[in-house]
């Protein structure tokens, strides 16, 4: 390394970075630092991380679901579902999306409005944004309803092992998180307005949109590829859950008088999750790193800002690459930690 | 003759429900039909939201019907286990049916009727439907990369030979099943890796690695003849002598004259691309990743805490960073600990690469078999007098390995569909090459057509895989 008159060291992180980025979610431009671009790429990766989880969850419990259903109809559908989605590589799924799929969408000024706000042209995904005025109450309302729910949860608890008499939960939890915000729109004085996206010309031919929230398309197609080829996976895991669950439980619950729903409830849903959540994780974890396919199609995650543009200007490659790498790993080794624990905690108790 | 009970259809009355239930179906069916094939729309008389769930309504109320369990009519029967058990699952049923009804159209005409098969230049393809003349125009490309297209009969004549030589398992006899092992985890990977190195590649005949090979082989074939006693030192003595004896002392000068002798044009590897690139790499990291992984797993399962502490270590990197990262660091980041002459392959790197980020998997994955071994077995093993080698090869591995049939298979398929990564390093296999081609000027616009060929021709693949797979599992099943 010496002969090839590299030097090594982190202080060029603080330097002026001097690129700018597209889409970020906190404010940066070139004359932030290059540790402020390495946040700006860390935080998109995070953000096209969460939205694929949720979206990967939501499919792929309801598929996993439909693989387990008596209706032949359905059951195929979601195993064709499954097995066409799982055997063809995420990059091509990320490129179809984005080169093939959302480019065949109308411009800015061709765009017909779904359901009159939201906007889904070429140039992004345009949607109604609030307009919040004393958000904070707003937050601190729904973090106290959070707190309000854990007491229910172990009041609850300590009833059915005190008296056996159940609470229900699930309708108190939903209701203290719907009440407690609407409380504090009447008397904390949260106010939210919505803003809709308003077609602008900029120039005789060129149209965007004003107002709102964009969604760029790199992110659309990233976040659609990234769920739905998640969704395979733990939909196979979902399947795996339930029907790791012995039918005996099912008829033992059903024989000591329990209704469907609480067999359901107490019986195969405890158990189906011990089996579900340790390589659910595992697949969130996948679809974490998988993100960093961004860099295939510009969306500025973490590998692209970063461990691309940034190593370009610098040439810094060791430090770059090992602090990219370093990052990913962290976020990996915390959340395999945490299930060793979450699995250690749920496993059943042998004598 | 019963009252007939339109809202609880029952037995008595069977064939009046039945007749009347079977035509409200198929009813809705034609409208449906008609409307998507021939856009003919048979209540347009009705108010617009009306005639769009007509449909729906008539043939829900038609499967309504011909719910009716124990009709002794067999047909009846499996209709209604099998789409129609309640009111939430017939709807969903009729759902379907209408999807694919209404989706079939545009996709028939999309992929077939409105296509453009013939033709080699944009000019060909005016229609609505698909340009597959521009698939065909670029097949060359997305098979072969940039490969010459004289010298790619050499691409094809090594793939059957390979294919050919992978499939002789399945031809030899009894007498020489035992041998199976050694040929396909020692012989084979370097037949292959000979065929792409000097045909492929058109590679030197002698190079530095030739005289490791042969030393190699030689070794093997005399090795056959030496007592097992002495197998152990002879392994780790000959070959190498051999290797120094034949560079060195026998055939040096000759040697380096014949060295500089190539038998085909060569091809360096940034050419190479397309399906048949995807195929190498896959190939290579495939034989490489499964020892690796091998060992790491029972390294991280060793007694010996330094073994057992770097095996996690490493396993624990490679699965903590992406694939991507990790092509990254072994295109910018490696070369600089290299010395300045010496010069790898990029196509080596990204083996290598991809061989290590895989094994960590293969590792984790054999792991869970070893795990799922019950004591008694490695105590049976060691009660017998068996080593820790004799014990892993004979007892511990052939049970672990079966179990864990499906786990590598879904490894492995991770890797095949990980190949097309290696863009990041400038090797374009099959999406890379559609990538460029997609920019090319003449035939702008048709990135749908060849993003929808490289999936069949993926899923093919990895679907041809998981069902083998899958037939591989079910024949080494054993009761237990």
């Amino acid at each position: 390394m010496e002969n090839r008159g590299i030097t090594f060291g982190y202080g060029f992180l603080t330097q002026e970075s001097s690129f700018d980025v597209q889409f970020s979610l906190i404010e940066y431009d070139g004359s932030h630092s290059y540790f402020r671009a390495y946040l700006v790429g860390l935080l998109n990766t995070i953000l096209v991380s969460v939205i694929g989880i949720i979206f990967a969850t939501i499919i792929g419990v309801v598929v996993g679901i439909a693989r387990l259903s008596s209706n032949y109809l359905i059951e195929r559908t979601a195993a064709i579902y499954v097995e066409f989605f799982r055997n063809i590589p995420l990059l091509l799924q990320i490129f179809f999306w984005y080169f093939a799929a959302l480019r065949a969408l109308p411009l800015p000024e061709k765009a017909e409005p779904i359901f009159g706000v939201f906007f889904l042209t070429i140039k992004g995904f345009f949607v109604p944004a609030f307009v919040w005025n004393n958000l904070d109450i707003f937050i601190y309302s729904v973090i106290a309803a959070i707190i309000a729910i854990v007491f229910v949860r172990l009041y609850a608890k300590k009833k059915q092992e005190n008296q056996g008499i159940q609470t229900p939960v699930l309708s108190i939890s939903i209701g203290l998180l719907i009440i407690l915000p609407l409380l504090s729109f009447f008397l904390g004085g949260v106010d939210a307005s919505v803003e809709i996206p308003v077609i602008e010309q900029l120039s005789k031919t060129s149209f965007t949109f004003k107002g709102g929230l964009k969604l760029p398309p790199e992110l659309i197609s990233l976040a659609l590829a990234l769920s739905l080829y998640t969704a395979t996976f733990i939909a196979e895991c979902v399947r795996a859950g339930v029907q790791g669950v012995s039918k005996g439980q099912k008829e033992a619950a059903a024989s000591i008088g329990l209704t469907p729903n609480q067999v359901l409830k107490l019986v195969v849903m405890p158990q189906a999750l011990r089996i579900i959540i340790p390589p659910t994780t595992n697949q969130y974890l996948n679809l974490t790193k998988n993100s960093s396919l961004a860099a295939a199609i510009a969306y500025p995650d973490l590998v692209l800002v970063f461990a691309g543009t940034a190593l370009m200007q610098t040439g810094r490659a060791i430090e770059i690459v090992s602090i990219t790498m370093l990052t990913y790993l962290t976020l990996s080794i915390t959340i395999s930690i945490f299930m060793n624990w979450y699995n250690k905690k749920i496993a059943i108790k042998e004598k | 003759m019963n009252k007939l009970n339109i809202l609880s259809p029952d037995k008595n009355n069977l064939y009046a429900y039945l007749y009347s239930g079977i035509s409200l179906f198929f009813i809705s069916i034609l409208i449906v039909f008609l409307n998507s094939f021939f856009s003919l729309n048979l209540t347009s008389f009705l108010p617009g939201t009306i005639s769009y769930f007509l449909p729906l309504i008539i043939g829900f109320i038609g499967l309504h019907l011909i719910r009716i369990e124990y009709s002794g009519i067999k047909f009846l029967d499996i209709i209604n286990k099998n789409i129609n058990t309640n009111k939430f699952n017939a709807l969903l049923s009729l759902l379907i049916i209408f999807a694919v009804i209404k989706s079939l159209p545009p996709l028939l005409s999309w992929f077939i009727i409105d296509a453009n098969f013939a033709g080699d230049s944009k000019d060909a393809c005016s229609g609505s439907g698909a340009c597959w003349a521009y698939i065909k125009t670029w097949f060359n490309r997305f098979m072969y990369g940039m490969y010459p297209n004289a010298e790619q009969w050499r691409i094809n004549l090594s793939f059957i030979a390979l294919a050919f030589l992978g499939g002789v398992g399945f031809f030899a006899t009894e007498k020489f099943k035992k041998y199976l092992t050694l040929y396909y985890v020692i012989i084979y990977p370097i037949i292959a890796f000979l065929f792409i190195f000097f045909f492929i590649s058109g590679g030197p005949i002698f190079f530095d690695f030739s005289y490791g090979i042969i030393a190699a082989v030689i070794s093997i074939i005399i090795g056959f003849f030496i007592p097992s006693k002495f197998k152990m030192y002879y392994f780790l003595i000959i070959p190498i002598t051999i290797y120094i004896l034949l560079k060195y002392v026998f055939f040096y000068e000759e040697l380096i004259e014949l060295g500089k002798i190539q038998a085909f044009e060569w091809v360096e590897t940034g050419a190479w691309g397309g399906l048949s690139l995807t195929f190498i790499v896959s190939f290579f990291c495939l034989i490489f990743c499964f020892p690796v992984g091998l060992f790491l797993s029972l390294g991280r399962r060793s007694d010996l805490p330094i073994i057992k502490y770097i095996s996690i270590g490493f396993i624990e990197f490679w699965r903590g960073v992406p694939l991507i990262t990790v092509l990254f660091m072994s295109s910018v980041m490696f070369p600089m600990f290299l010395p300045e002459d010496m010069f790898i392959d990029k196509l080596v790197r990204v083996i290598i690469a991809i061989s290590l980020f895989e094994a960590a998997y293969v590792a984790e994955v054999i792991r869970g078999g070893l795990q799922a071994l019950p004591r008694g077995q490695y105590d049976a093993a060691k009660s017998l007098g068996m080593g820790y080698w004799k014990m892993h090869i004979f007892v511990i591995l052939p049970q672990a390995l079966k179990l864990v049939i499906p786990g590598i298979a879904n490894t492995f398929l991770a890797l095949v569909k990980d190949t097309p990564l290696i863009f990041v390093v400038g090797l374009l296999e099959i999406v890379g090459m559609l990538n460029l081609a997609k920019t090319n000027p003449e035939w702008l616009g048709f990135a749908m057509e060849g993003y929808v060929f490289a999936s069949i021709v993926f899923f093919i693949i990895c679907y041809a895989m998981s069902k083998y797979s899958y037939n591989l599992e079910q024949k080494y099943k054993t009761e237990r």
